[in-house]
């Protein structure tokens, strides 16, 4: 068994319109998610890229079975994720851990960071003494880039980068082996968005964490990814080593992204 | 250089629990007609402020002192830190315009696109026959290249993509022919292939209709893309102006430096954070506001704001190293 993840012949339709509005009552079928198949191997990062309403979220969502398929397997370590109970799937929960997009909606606001980043260890390891898992927390936190006295503090009192380091600290806790991540810099400043990167790849480096790392944009996802796919109505369009993606792409769509990305002028001289 | 808006010395206070804060410091710019500036910087830094200071749509309570100088269709040049609200209806839509980052929340969603153009072109014409502003409704979405003008303007604009409402957007703001658009951070939203249908069209009618732009962004590839001059802020203050070629390819400011060598390209590997946070405006040094986040500090950095030192025509920084 070599991969981490694999998935076969996701499917996943959602109904358009039909509402009460609908002259004929019916929407129409649309595939969110349409016969996508790939695998990841332990230690890589496989990026998808693609334009809003291409079903990446969807699909990110399926991997953590956030979302149930209407068809197709996801193969975590070898094991269908989608044929588990429910008490099953808890302990492969643990294993696999999301970052979200919008670092202020993603953390409840009325917990403590120690509590927020804690939590986790709540859920997975309810035996756990109080004091130990905030041990535990105030060890993520500062690996993260954020003090230990970041503990008793509220969300609020910290900048979209810090609260981004929270989410993942709140994923790394667990030790997890694979993380999603859904746009974890697009909502940030430009140069707290590359801190946010570079941490990432650290931690990947460390931790040997695999990463499904989603984003629309091509040059973040150029820093991270070992492999790219590029997403369209649900398929993807192409996907293969990113540096292939990137330097030489075959399908059109992706050269047309690559070409609507706006560049900095040439040797910038820093 | 034909000039159409001067601040000079613009100054913003706003009232806040911890005291005054200034989000716009002795702000010193220039646009000229059918001229491109791009306005550059992160959350925080008073871009999104200064715009709602030239369209007097600063909240309540806010004090401004400086100067801002329009030259108004008539000829006439308006100083608009003096004007009152009637005064600053006639200026707002008439001679300057402005289109958000998200058309959503700036349309109404319960009226008719072609129904919101036309309020956009009655409030400054109001004895304008049906007939007429039928006609300037089509004219303003064909000039914002919305294919099926005639079908959009029926149109909610839940029924529109997202680049279709910026485009519906941009033909309400320049539906009263200003001559100041400014752009706030106009596609940050979009995707980026209708980003670019969407920059290409604000340049055209720029050249088209002699439009000053000012255009606010944080991304200094889009930047790279619209502008012909490029001013920097950072905590208020702009610290770095010039042509933009020379901004991007040569920054003079450390901030502007650490910006570039942070913003992700399609090459890996070339990714340096600038460290630390952008500070809050309640907890500003009496120098230099970036230093704390500079590699190249030294002690005079914290004595006093640097003054704007020239390098090259046209360019220069705050920066005690020029």
């Amino acid at each position: 068994m070599s991969h981490l993840l694999e998935v076969c012949n996701l499917r996943k339709h959602y109904q358009r319109g039909g509402g009460i509005l609908t002259a004929s009552g019916k929407g129409e079928r649309f595939a969110a998610v349409d016969d996508i198949s790939f695998f990841v191997a332990a230690g890589e990062t496989f990026a998808i890229v693609g334009e809003s309403g291409c079903g990446k979220t969807t699909l990110a969502r399926i991997l953590l079975r956030l979302i149930e398929p209407d068809e197709g397997k996801v193969l975590f370590e070898g094991t269908d994720l989608l044929g588990l109970s429910p008490k099953d799937m808890r302990t492969y929960r643990r294993q696999m851990q999301m970052i979200f997009q919008d670092p202020f909606a993603s953390l409840n606001p009325r917990m403590k960071v120690g509590e927020i980043v804690a939590e986790p260890l709540a859920i997975h390891e309810p035996q756990l003494p109080r004091t130990e898992s905030l041990a535990k927390a105030g060890e993520i936190l500062q690996r993260v880039g954020l003090g230990e006295d970041a503990l008793p503090r509220y969300p609020h009192e910290f900048s979209g980068g810090q609260r981004q380091r929270i989410g993942i600290a709140r994923a790394l806790i667990l030790k997890p082996k694979l993380v999603v991540a859904d746009e974890p810099v697009s909502a940030l400043d430009v140069s707290v968005g590359a801190q946010v990167l570079l941490l990432l790849r650290e931690l990947q480096a460390e931790l040997g964490l695999t990463y499904v790392f989603i984003s629309h944009s091509l040059p973040v996802v150029a820093q991270l990814a070992t492999h790219i796919a590029v997403m369209r109505a649900g398929q993807f369009v192409e996907f293969g080593p990113a540096e292939m993606i990137l330097t030489a792409p075959e399908a059109d769509y992706t050269m047309e992204l690559l070409a609507a990305v706006p560049e900095l002028p040439r040797n910038p001289v820093v | 250089m034909d000039e159409l808006l001067r601040i000079h010395l613009l100054t913003v206070e706003l009232p806040t629990a911890a005291g005054w804060v200034r989000p716009v410091n002795e702000v010193t710019l220039r646009i000229a007609r059918g001229e491109a500036l791009g306005l550059v910087g992160e959350s925080g830094s008073g871009k999104t402020m200064l715009s709602l200071a030239l369209m007097g749509l600063l909240p309540p309570g806010a004090r401004v002192s400086g100067e801002a100088f329009l030259s108004a269709a008539d000829g006439q040049r308006k100083v608009l830190a003096n004007l009152s609200e009637p005064e600053w209806r006639e200026v707002r839509g008439r001679e300057i315009a402005m289109i958000f980052q998200e058309p959503m929340t700036s349309l109404n969603p319960v009226l008719r696109i072609g129904t919101q153009i036309e309020e956009a072109i009655w409030a400054h014409e109001p004895g304008l026959p049906r007939s007429v502003v039928d006609r300037r409704v089509i004219a303003a979405l064909e000039q914002a290249a919305v294919p099926e003008p005639e079908v959009r303007a029926k149109q909610f604009p839940h029924q529109l993509s997202g680049g279709l409402r910026q485009r519906a957007m941009i033909a309400m703001a320049l539906a009263a022919r200003p001559k100041l658009l400014i752009a706030d951070e106009p596609t940050t939203a979009l995707d980026v292939t209708v980003q670019k249908q969407i920059l290409e069209l604000l340049d055209r009618l720029r050249r088209e209709m002699e439009l000053g732009l000012l255009f606010i962004t944080h991304d200094l590839a889009v930047v790279a893309k619209v502008a012909e001059r490029v001013a920097v802020m950072y905590a208020g203050r702009v610290v770095e102006e010039g042509p933009a070629a020379s901004v991007l390819m040569q920054p003079l400011h450390p901030y502007t430096q650490g910006l570039l060598a942070a913003s992700p390209t399609l090459e890996r590997g070339k990714l340096t954070p600038i460290p630390g946070t952008v500070p809050q405006l309640t907890e500003l040094s009496p120098g230099c506001a970036f230093a704390p986040r500079c590699a190249y500090r030294r002690a005079e950095c914290e004595c006093g704001v640097p003054d704007f030192r020239p390098a090259q025509s046209g360019h220069a920084a705050r920066c005690v190293l020029l």
